[in-house]
């Protein structure tokens, strides 16, 4: 074994990635062992709870040692590690190839982090499923996948990784299958992504064709000489790229799966459907951001997409009960944030609120399935079949459960935005760079949508954790904090969203040094891109649409986020809310915004059930009567002939040697003749 | 060493594996009478491992041969690539059907020395039929493999089904024994040898070619091959003594007997006979068409999985035809492939009904297979693959050997058959997916009992025939290598070597029998 010292000494002159292959490695084989276990000793909880988790943390430690690697050499290009041809036909040559630079450290970083916290946190959250194994195989199958997304050096590698945390997503979404509607989720999800990975195929086989490549490096170099700027080749491929993206990453138009995957477990839906999948689109949009740079329309798209995303989840958000819902809607309007950033060009502050969002939205989400776990718990010491999600059927749990509700409170300063957690840097920096770089309308939209945030997560809190309890008082004595293999992990998370964003920290505020760690350690990955933007007329104005600095802004927004927080609180704290069993529908915009803009109906009318009758039509004619009907009329047809065959076939001997003889005569006769 | 037929130890070199077979036999038979005395008791258990020692000895014998350098002879015996393939598949067929038989022959209190020892006796006949150039040692050969067979197929004496198959087989098989000894007799008469090359020389020489005698004497001979083969029409005895003899003995004749068979039609007719082409082509031709067409049929028919199996093997008696029927160091190499493939597949599936049927072979039907995959995965999936394979499905070794069966009759422009072969195949899939249907979409009810567990032996020899029929699949290219060196290495080498005498490079529009005659008699043999 190498020691570590003698590693980085050894990476300090030029970045060498360190077993690279494990990082992968490890996980795989956590899936196999796990996977295995799932049939051969399904009662087994020390060897998943062991295993799942170490497979993540070992593959984490790796990742740092190489993070420290890195950061000690500061290479200028990204280093790639062959590992073997994949395919090779005519000028197609894919090789298995890892790519290691500073935005592929930086996810890896926050995926297996973010990651092996989790995998803790399951350890305490699922022990009691009968299919704990199952599970363990299912989520680390998903880390080695999202580790191949990340690590991917060309189109191919990546979508083989995009495919796969697309499985592993359904697998996970539909993990409780009895159920069918959890069932019907995971196949909601998967069918909506097929769409959005239609779109990522088009664009690899329109880069293959105007490259003959695959490869990273190979396409972003050739790019600027070989395409048009802001041609109709590089829009349609950042465009299909973006499809791609919209599906995977939950926008307008392809979002509607995301909430409906909170079927799955809550940890699943903290780990994939909020820290690290479905921010897989803004990561491909990072990584190919030399295309996008070259396509002012598609950027545009994607920054407009962004912004409506963001409004329009955040209102859905605002009348949810749900407590899981309304976080998958927060997710799909932090998403869109995320890509305001990425489409007009501010890489950095779109990838800085995606970490930063991973660590407070992980937190979120464990701390509802904290919720949901005692809720459930304690419905089923008293049979009862109340839904535990339902918000209306919570209320004054911070007396029973004081970590998570502390926890929770940091989670949601944080996603609000106030000073000085990390939402506060991280968001302020993507509203402020929509501001300066001229995109007017956007940049209000995600201040309304900015204020909104504020005002759900405060209704989510209060209607949990303040007020009176509404779980009913047979179940009431039966709440109790979750055990410290799941609050340990609220806990890192707390902390991490409380001094995640002080990584970047802006030269305009006043009294705070400025740090600019992040800029600098993603700055080689983004100039080039950064280079076309700026040759093509990007240029920061120094201050909003209308007025004012950067330092006036982020105190106008925290200040305005702060009294959001403080009339939503004093508004809901004393109203009293009904258990859900005893609830009517909402009316009115209330009664739109609950059913989240009638988007699913839309979706239904307009596209499933046409198709649906088209081929059910299809059906019908084309399978049931001509192809069916043909190959059962032949079948029947050989076997009435086979079965006259039989007929000569009676069992005695002078028959067979009737036909014998018969035979010898043909023979000899056409020997003879 | 270089082999040396003017001296008779180095006879004993070259036939050493059918000697360690022969002797193995007699040795098992003695040391089982010396154990047993007249007890009529099972043997003693080492008895089998002795039988497989013995086997594997002939195994190594026979790699042996292949270091040897052998001159151009005339010898009785051929050492050539063909026959050692032929002897290297015979003597899988009897060790991986010796492994299969263990189960049957414990569950039924059967297990004696007699069906060792009548196994083995079958096998020296088998690979002598490979290997031998003389129509006396043929006719010995043949006997001493197909009484040792018939008696195998009445072994189990209480049953009448057996008794009743052996019966029948014994009648038929004399019957055609007739007519192949007969052909013998009228060969002999017309050229004054039983040594065929000397038959060879005298038909390529045209002294003989209008000879009646010689080629009604042919035509007998093809008959007597026929038959042992099960080509249509001369099969009707097949599916009844299939039916009939215990599984595992089934699985043996349908693997061994069959092989051997085809070693003896493309030696003594495709090669030796090659100057008289134009006379038993169009036999062959059409013995392929009904030998794909009418046991496919047949088979459609059957509720009985061990029959419908019995058909199958017929129908693969036909598919092997078009190899033969190609006339090409293609063909020969395609007809050994598939008869290695075969034998993989046709073992495993006989030894796996007899599991099924349970004691007293009864339970064979269809229905009774109900469930299997469920209640027993292993055997269940080592099944399909058998199937699958015997389907001619990817990515089983039956698929690349059908693919290599098609390739050589295209290439010999035997387009008919190719096609008949293809179109055969698919009717095929019906009742071999049925199989696989009721193993896995229906049910099995309570009252059918879930087969029992198969011994070690067994299970060794179907995991290691399934992977071998997928590794077959995936990765043909070692064992086509195997089979193309072997297909073109038949003596008398000059017939086969000779420009103009491979087929493919035969001109367009020539008679192919007169150009191979012509470059045999410019060449004369050495």
């Amino acid at each position: 074994m190498l020691s570590l010292p003698l590693l980085l000494q050894e990476a300090h002159a030029a970045y060498e990635p360190i077993l690279p292959a494990w990082i992968l490695l490890l996980p795989l084989i956590g899936a196999v062992v796990n996977g295995v276990g799932a049939f051969n000793w399904r009662g087994n909880k020390a060897i998943p709870s062991i295993v799942g988790p170490a497979a993540v943390i070992g593959a984490f430690a790796i990742v740092v040692v190489n993070f420290l690697a890195m950061r000690a050499a500061a290479p200028h290009d990204p280093a790639i590690v062959s590992l073997w041809t994949w395919m090779s036909a005519g000028d197609l040559r894919i090789g298995v190839d890892l790519q290691f630079d500073q935005l592929s450290m930086l996810m890896l970083l926050v995926v297996t982090g973010v990651s092996s916290v989790i995998h803790v946190y399951s350890v305490g959250y699922m022990r009691e499923d009968p299919g704990y194994s199952r599970y363990f195989a299912y989520l680390n199958l998903f880390v080695f996948f999202m580790l191949i997304l990340v690590l991917g050096a060309n189109f191919a590698i990546t979508f083989v990784g995009w495919e796969g945390v697309g499985l592993c997503s359904y697998l996970l979404i539909g993990f409780w299958y009895e159920n069918r509607e959890f069932a019907s989720a995971g196949k909601k999800a998967f069918i909506v992504n097929r769409i959005g990975d239609f779109g990522f195929l088009v664009a690899m086989f329109l880069v293959f064709v105007h490259f003959g490549t695959l490869n990273y490096e190979t396409v972003f170099a050739a790019a600027p000489a070989a395409l048009a700027y802001g041609g109709a080749v590089v829009t349609a491929i950042t465009l299909f790229l973006f499809l791609g993206c919209t599906g995977k990453s939950a926008q307008i138009p392809l979002y509607v799966w995301l909430p409906d995957a909170m079927a799955g477990p809550t940890p699943v839906s903290a780990l994939i459907h909020a820290a690290t999948m479905v921010t897989a689109g803004v990561y491909l949009v990072a990584r190919t951001s030399v295309l996008f740079a070259m396509a002012p329309v598609s950027q545009a798209v994607v920054a407009a997409v962004g912004a409506g995303t963001a409004l329009l989840a955040a209102t859905i958000a605002t009348q949810q009960y749900d407590i899981k819902k309304v976080l998958a809607y927060s997710t799909v309007s932090q998403l869109g944030y995320m890509f305001v950033a990425v489409g007009i060009g501010a890489y950095t502050a779109g990838i800085f609120h995606l970490m930063t969002h991973a660590f407070f939205k992980a937190l979120l989400f464990l701390g509802s399935g904290a919720v949901i776990h005692a809720m459930h718990h304690a419905y089923h010491e008293v049979h009862s079949h109340e839904d535990p999600n339902d918000m209306r059927n919570q209320g004054g749990l911070r007396r029973f459960m004081p970590i998570t509700f502390a926890t929770m409170w940091i989670g949601t300063l944080a996603i609000s935005g106030i000073f000085p957690l990390a939402g506060f840097f991280s968001k302020d920096e993507i509203i402020w760079y929509t501001g300066a770089y001229g995109y007017g309308i956007l940049w209000g939209i995600a201040l309304v949508a900015a204020l909104l945030t504020a005002g759900y997560m405060t209704r989510l809190m209060v209607m949990t954790f303040h007020g009176e309890n509404r779980t009913g008082a047979d179940a009431e004595p039966h709440l109790h904090e979750v055990p410290a293999v799941m609050w340990i992990p609220l806990a890192i998370l707390a902390v991490l969203s409380i001094v995640g964003g002080w990584v970047n920290i802006p030269d305009a505020l006043p009294v705070l040094p400025a740090v600019h760690a992040l800029h600098d350690w993603l700055h080689p990955v983004f100039e080039p891109a950064r280079g076309i933007l700026e040759a093509h007329g990007l240029h920061d104005a120094h201050s909003s649409p209308i007025g004012g600095g950067e330092a006036m802004w982020a105190g106008i927004s925290t200040v305005a986020a702060a009294v959001v927080i403080i009339l939503t609180f004093r508004a809901l704290v004393h109203r009293t809310w009904k258990p859900a069993a005893d609830s009517t529908e909402p009316t009115g915009l209330a009664g739109v915004l609950y059913n989240k803009w009638y988007v699913d109906e839309l979706y239904d009318r307009t596209i499933v059930l046409p198709l649906l009758a088209l081929w059910r039509g299809c059906w019908r004619i084309v399978d049931a009567g001509l192809i069916d009907g043909s190959i059962n009329g032949l079948a029947a047809g050989t076997r009435a002939v086979g079965w006259i065959g039989s007929l000569f076939q009676t069992g005695r001997v002078a028959t067979y040697m009737f036909y014998f003889v018969t035979g010898v005569l043909v023979i000899l006769a056409t020997f003879l003749l | 060493m270089i082999l040396d037929f003017s001296s008779s130890l180095h006879i004993v070199w070259a036939l050493l594996p059918e000697i360690v077979v022969a002797v193995t036999g007699l040795v098992v038979l003695m040391l089982d009478v010396f154990q047993r005395g007249s007890r009529s008791a099972p043997s003693a258990p080492w008895v089998g491992p002795l039988a497989i020692t013995g086997l594997v000895g002939a195994v190594l014998a026979n790699a042996w041969l292949l270091t040897l350098e052998v001159p151009a002879q005339n010898a009785q015996i051929a050492v050539d690539g063909f026959r050692i393939a032929m002897n290297f598949i015979v003597l899988g067929v009897a060790i991986f059907g010796l492994l299969y038989s263990f189960d049957w022959l414990n569950r039924e209190g059967q297990f004696t020395g007699e069906f060792i020892f009548l196994v083995l006796m079958a096998v020296v006949g088998m690979m002598l039929l490979g290997g031998t150039r003389d129509l006396i040692v043929l006719f010995v050969a043949i006997e001493l493999m197909s009484i040792s067979v018939y008696v195998l197929t009445g072994y189990d004496r209480r049953s009448r089904r057996s008794a009743e198959a052996a019966l029948k087989y014994f009648l038929m098989g004399a019957f055609a024994s007739g007519f192949l000894l007969y052909g013998i007799a009228l060969i002999f008469g017309s050229v004054g040898s039983t040594n065929l090359s000397l038959v060879t020389s005298e038909i390529a020489l045209g002294t003989a070619s209008n000879n009646p005698m010689l080629f009604a004497g042919v035509a007998l001979l093809l008959v007597g091959f026929a038959f042992k083969v099960s080509a249509v029409p001369f099969h009707m005895w097949t599916p009844d003594a299939y039916e009939g003899a215990p599984t595992p003995v089934t699985g043996f004749m349908a693997a061994g007997v069959k092989a051997a068979g085809f070693a003896a039609i493309v030696r003594f007719i495709t090669i030796e006979l090659a100057p008289a082409a134009e006379f038993w082509e169009g036999i062959i031709w059409w013995l392929a068409m009904l030998t794909m067409i009418v046991p496919n049929l047949a088979a459609l028919a059957q509720d009985d999985v061990k029959r419908m199996l019995a058909y199958s093997s017929i129908a693969h008696a036909g598919y092997l035809l078009v190899g033969v029927a190609a006339d090409s160091p293609l063909g020969r190499s395609a007809t050994l492939f598939y008869l290695a493939v075969y034998a993989a597949m046709t073992l495993g599936s006989f030894a796996i009904v007899y599991l099924v049927a349970g004691k007293g072979d009864v339970r064979s039907k269809l229905s009774d297979f109900r469930g299997l995959g469920w209640r027993r995965p292993l055997l269940g999936a080592a099944f399909v693959v058998f199937l699958l394979s015997l389907a001619g499905f990817p990515p089983t070794g039956g698929f690349i050997g059908k693919l290599y069966l098609l390739s050589a009759a295209v290439e010999s422009g035997e387009s008919v058959l190719a096609i008949t072969l293809v179109l055969t195949s698919l009717i095929s899939y019906y009742y071999y997916l049925r199989v696989i249907w009721k193993m896995y979409f229906e049910e099995a009810p309570e009252s059918l009992p879930t087969p029992e567990r198969p011994g070690l032996a067994f299970g060794f020899a179907a995991s290691i025939g399934a992977l071998a029929l997928l590794v077959a699949g995936l990765f043909p290219g070692h064992g086509l290598r195997t089979a193309s060196r072997a297909g073109e290495d038949l003596v008398p080498r000059a017939a086969v070597v000779a420009p103009g005498a491979a087929p493919s490079a035969r001109p367009s529009g020539q008679d192919p029998a007169a150009s191979r005659a012509s470059s045999n008699v410019s060449e004369p043999e050495r």
